[in-house]
């Protein structure tokens, strides 16, 4: 029983973390009868335990359910899930590309974030349309009158009827039921033309091989199909096609205009399926492929280690294993003097590289040591070559460079006007250039700065979270390289340069980084029998110098009678304490001393 | 008195550890099993001892008793007649060695004419009596319940009773004490020309009062610090060996000839079994331990022998290691002969790099096939101590 294309709703749910996103999806799935309650865990589009514990949605991904409208019509709705974090971006903007609306929702009580808006822009760019909600109209604190206002004057948002809703109690929930049906339009696309679907997000299956999220824009596509992937020309024979039932894949014979859903075709590698890319078909392929697409660029660059170097084909195999469903992960082998055999990964940001070290760490029990966070530079040297730098240890000598650049983003960070103070100054510290303040009512604004990525990527979030009493959000968005005086700092343990601990900054602040990383290690190194000098150098120059003082009394007095086990077990305790060093030349140095760079805010 | 009769030939010494687990009131710095008892407690606390030696009567076939140590809590606390039907016991029940070093905790203030009598008549050759410090002050704040003045009486009365192997105990590093403190102590015990002398360093352990006086951020400000804990600690080696003492061992000091034998039994190796409460055996191999925990100790007292049947023997490495650590303790050291007599092989090639590092440095020091700890090296013997265990 094939359900006309005008009685089709392609649409996702935009909102800031904790606004109820998942959980108003969970109320959708619910209200379309599609499962019974018992049926429901919660938030049913979160399925992977990390996400379900962070809170946030880190892969894009897709639900059918059939809804009979109060006009006793069904229609088929389609809810395309977007991950929440300015990591993820072009696949937000992607999966957006791919709906043809967009409900809104924003917190009663909190109001817009600058995560929020930034995702409203992305959808009003993509010509969706927007249907505002008002969720948690239930707290004491809420103030959905304000927020309609906010919306309206923010965003310029007609909102007087937005649904007030409550999707934790369930209050409301049929109102943004018929507004989808009634207000968002059901997809154009011809069904005689070319076949063209976009891509919005794939993943790996061990059985069935790539399986690729897609949304017909026009034509239809059939199992046993030959189609083409239009960015690679590379061509399969549709093996399965589908579409998504809360949390299982359904089969069916063919997709059509206007649908969302699945299809598989023995590919190998997710890095065949690009998010973004346009499926056609290969026997009549249209003209031209969809546009906006773009090759995933890795923006964060780290060194991971396994903390026993036997692991490293563990970390390998895991790394590979993940790579398979995570197209945006990169790593090449690289050896560290102080660290071993490990990867150089790259990742779209920092909350990207946490998670893959999370599930590295959880997934594939592997106990890691990362080294700081390091973005890619332009390294021009005289000679006439440029190179992309991400890791410290290859800088060439600076006496062959001619100038470097650094990547820059314009940042926008909204905040209640009695923190613009101190995240002003934040961003000075951070080497931000001011670019203008506007107020979206009295009491918030949106500050603009350029700043610098390499100034974002170790604590910025923690930063702007804790001057701001946790009020600031903020969004970004890659803006270009500028040049930029830098320097590679180096770390010298006992007059051993540990090339994992080098990192690079900008002139201006070397020698407080300097300062405070021989301040952090001091503390992070345990004292030895003999003096350890830590020192920051750039270059032959020592900038700042710490000294962990020699053991001077550690001997047990007492020997506790016959009791030979206790002492034993004093010794063992300090034993086990070395094990999970690194050595150093003859210093240990605690693994965490290699993340200790990560954490150097002012105020702490 | 010599024990029980018959032949002695081919037995192996053994140390005999006696836990009486009673005082007056415990320290405030002790961490020991140890509590008041009413007179019906230590009786039953008595019966159920002796009932622990006979069920490991077994042993005589193997060995010959060396050593008897009544350790606690406070021994000299509980009527002497206890005391002797251990040893009674124990005599019934085992060979002797022909001199034997039979010794007994005391506490000043809990010694008499009479009491001191009985501890000779039943053979008990040597009193170790914790003094820990002369200083009043010093006596308040570690909680002890006898006056400088009370030991002075209680040595003395020894002395007329005719023992002629005392230890005093003395403690460094308390609360706010001085150098000049703790020189007047060592200097008062010296004088008294005890035949051994321990000085323990202060070690606030967790969950005695002193832990909660002294352990926290502020009440450490009033701990000597490290480099003043050392100075006492060097003074004190230098001090008592101008008086004729020699450190045999980190905290511990004999004029010649008077190192406690019972000690060198836990730190050579030898074999020892003890009784009571929380004790500690190392028997054929085998380490095991009572309760530590009175009511669970008299509970499973008759399972003791039992337990240690069924104990597996250490490993190799196990008592390699704890050559390493415990002959480091002591001044003799460690040998390259003797580890090799007692397991067959030669140091580990880590060791032998790990000895040769540590000598370099200044740790240690070798004469002839023996290597021990500097005084640089004792400081920070924990660390290098851990660097003997294997992987």
């Amino acid at each position: 029983m094939p359900i006309p294309q005008d009685h089709i709703r392609n649409f996702s749910i935009i909102a800031h973390i904790d606004h109820g996103k998942s959980t108003l999806a969970d109320r959708i799935i619910e209200q379309t009868g599609l499962l019974t309650k018992r049926e429901m865990q919660d938030q049913i589009l979160d399925n992977m335990e990390l996400e379900r514990e962070r809170g946030i949605t880190i892969k894009a991904q897709a639900v059918r359910t059939v809804y009979t409208a109060r006009n006793g019509e069904e229609y088929i709705l389609n809810l395309i899930d977007t991950p929440g974090h300015v990591d993820f971006n072009y696949e937000v903007s992607r999966s957006l590309a791919a709906c043809d609306g967009a409900l809104l929702v924003v917190d009663a009580a909190q109001g817009i974030e600058a995560q929020t808006l930034a995702n409203v822009y992305l959808a009003l760019d993509n010509d969706l349309e927007v249907i505002p909600v008002i969720n948690k109209i239930d707290l004491p604190s809420a103030e959905p009158q304000r927020v309609i206002e906010e919306i309206e004057d923010v965003i310029g948002l007609e909102a007087q009827d937005a649904p007030l809703i409550s999707a934790k109690n369930g209050i409301n929930i049929e109102e943004v039921m018929e507004a989808i049906v009634h207000k968002l339009p059901a997809p154009q696309g011809s069904p005689d033309a070319p076949l063209k679907c976009l891509i919005f997000d794939s993943f790996y299956d061990n059985y069935r091989g790539v399986v690729v999220f897609f949304r017909v824009l026009d034509g239809a596509v059939k199992k046993g199909m030959r189609v083409r992937l239009m960015s690679t020309g590379a061509e399969y024979d549709v093996v399965e096609v589908g579409y998504f039932g809360a949390g299982q894949l359904i089969p069916c014979e063919e997709l059509e205009t206007g649908m969302v859903g699945y299809l598989t075709a023995s590919i190998k590698n997710v890095k065949d399926t690009r998010v973004g890319d346009t499926i056609t078909d290969a026997a009549r392929p249209c003209a031209e492929a969809l546009p906006g697409f773009k090759a995933v660029q890795s923006m964060v660059f780290c060194g991971m280690y396994p903390a026993d170097g036997a692991k490293y084909p563990d970390l390998r195999d895991a790394l590979e294993r993940l790579q398979l469903n995570d197209a945006s992960l990169t790593y090449e082998p690289e050896t560290s003097v102080a660290l071993g055999f490990g990867f150089r990964c790259g990742f779209l940001g920092l909350l990207h590289l946490e998670i893959i070290e999370e599930r590295l760490e959880r997934e594939y029990n592997l106990d890691l040591v990362t080294t700081a966070p390091s973005v890619v530079y332009k390294v021009h040297k005289l000679n006439g070559e440029t190179i992309d730098l991400s890791n410290p240890t290859n800088m060439p000598d600076p006496a062959e460079i001619d100038y470097m650049e650094e990547p820059v983003v314009s940042a926008e960070i909204m905040v209640t006007t009695e923190f613009i103070g101190p995240i002003m100054k934040l961003c000075q510290e951070r080497r931000g250039v001011y670019i203008g303040t506007e107020y979206i009512e009295a009491t918030r604004a949106i500050l603009r700065y350029e700043l610098p990525l390499n100034e974002i990527i170790y604590d910025f979030f923690d930063a702007l979270k804790s001057r701001s009493r946790g009020y600031a959000s903020l969004d970004y968005t890659l803006k270009g390289y500028v040049q930029s005086k830098l320097v590679r700092l180096d770390i010298l343990i006992n007059k051993e340069l540990v090339d994992a601990l080098s990192f690079i900054v900008h002139e201006s602040v070397a020698y407080e980084r300097g300062r405070r990383m021989c301040e952090r290690l001091k503390e992070e190194i345990p004292r030895h029998l003999f003096e350890i000098p830590i020192q920051a150098a750039i270059g032959s120059k020592i900038i700042a110098r710490e000294t962990v003082k020699a053991v001077r009394k550690d001997v047990l007095a007492k020997c506790y009678g016959g009791d030979i086990t206790r002492k034993k077990k004093l010794l063992e305790k300090q034993k086990e304490g070395k094990k999970r060093m690194r050595q150093i030349g003859n210093v240990e140095v605690p693994q965490q001393a290699f993340m200790s760079v990560l954490k150097l805010d002012e105020d702490r | 008195m010599a024990g029980k009769k018959g032949q002695t030939l081919d037995k192996k010494p053994l140390s005999v550890y006696v836990h009486v687990p009673f005082c007056k009131r415990k320290c405030l710095y002790c961490d020991f099993p140890s509590a008041p008892g009413t007179p019906e407690e230590i009786a039953f606390y008595f019966r159920i001892l002796m009932q622990e030696i006979r069920s490991f009567e077994a042993l005589d076939s193997l060995y010959t008793v060396s050593t008897v140590f009544f350790g606690g809590g406070t021994p000299s606390l509980v009527d002497p007649k206890y005391v002797r039907q251990v040893l009674d016991l124990l005599r019934a029940q085992y060979h002797f060695e022909e001199d034997p070093e039979i010794s007994l905790e005391a506490n000043p203030g809990t010694l008499t004419q009479e009491s001191l009598a009985a501890y000779r008549d039943m053979g008990i050759s040597r009193l170790s009596i914790g003094l820990q410090s002369a200083n009043e002050d010093e006596l308040k704040i570690l909680g002890r319940i006898h006056s400088f003045e009370d030991f002075q009486k209680s040595y003395e009365l020894a002395r007329e009773a005719g023992f002629a192997n005392i230890n005093i105990d003395l403690m460094s590093a308390l609360p706010r004490q001085t150098m000049e403190k703790w020189q007047r102590t060592l200097q008062i015990a010296a004088d008294l020309k005890p035949e051994h002398i321990s000085a323990y360093s202060l070690i606030i352990e967790e969950g005695t009062p002193f832990a909660e006086t002294w352990g926290t951020r502020v009440g450490r400000i009033y701990l000597p610090g490290e480099d003043l804990d050392r100075e006492m600690y060097h003074y004190t080696k230098e001090f008592l060996a101008s008086r004729g003492y020699e450190r045999y061992e980190i905290s511990n000091y004999a004029l010649p000839g008077f190192e406690s034998r019972h000690n060198m039994t836990y730190w050579t190796g030898g074999d020892y079994v003890g009784f009571g409460q929380s004790a500690a055996s190392y028997l054929d191999g085998r380490r095991f331990q009572n309760p530590a925990e009175k009511t669970e100790y008299l509970e499973e007292a008759r399972e003791a022998y039992g337990r240690f049947k069924s104990t597996r023997p250490l490993s190799l490495k196990s008592r390699e290691e704890e050559y390493m650590f415990l002959g480091l303790r002591m001044h003799r050291g460690v040998s390259r002969e003797e580890f090799k007599l007692r397991f067959g092989e030669s140091f580990p090639g880590t060791y032998e790099k790990k000895l040769l590092d540590y000598c370099m440095q200044g740790f240690m020091e070798k004469e002839d096939d023996r290597i021990r700890l500097t005084d640089k090296g004792i400081d920070v013997s924990n660390v290098i101590m851990a660097d003997f265990l294997q992987d």
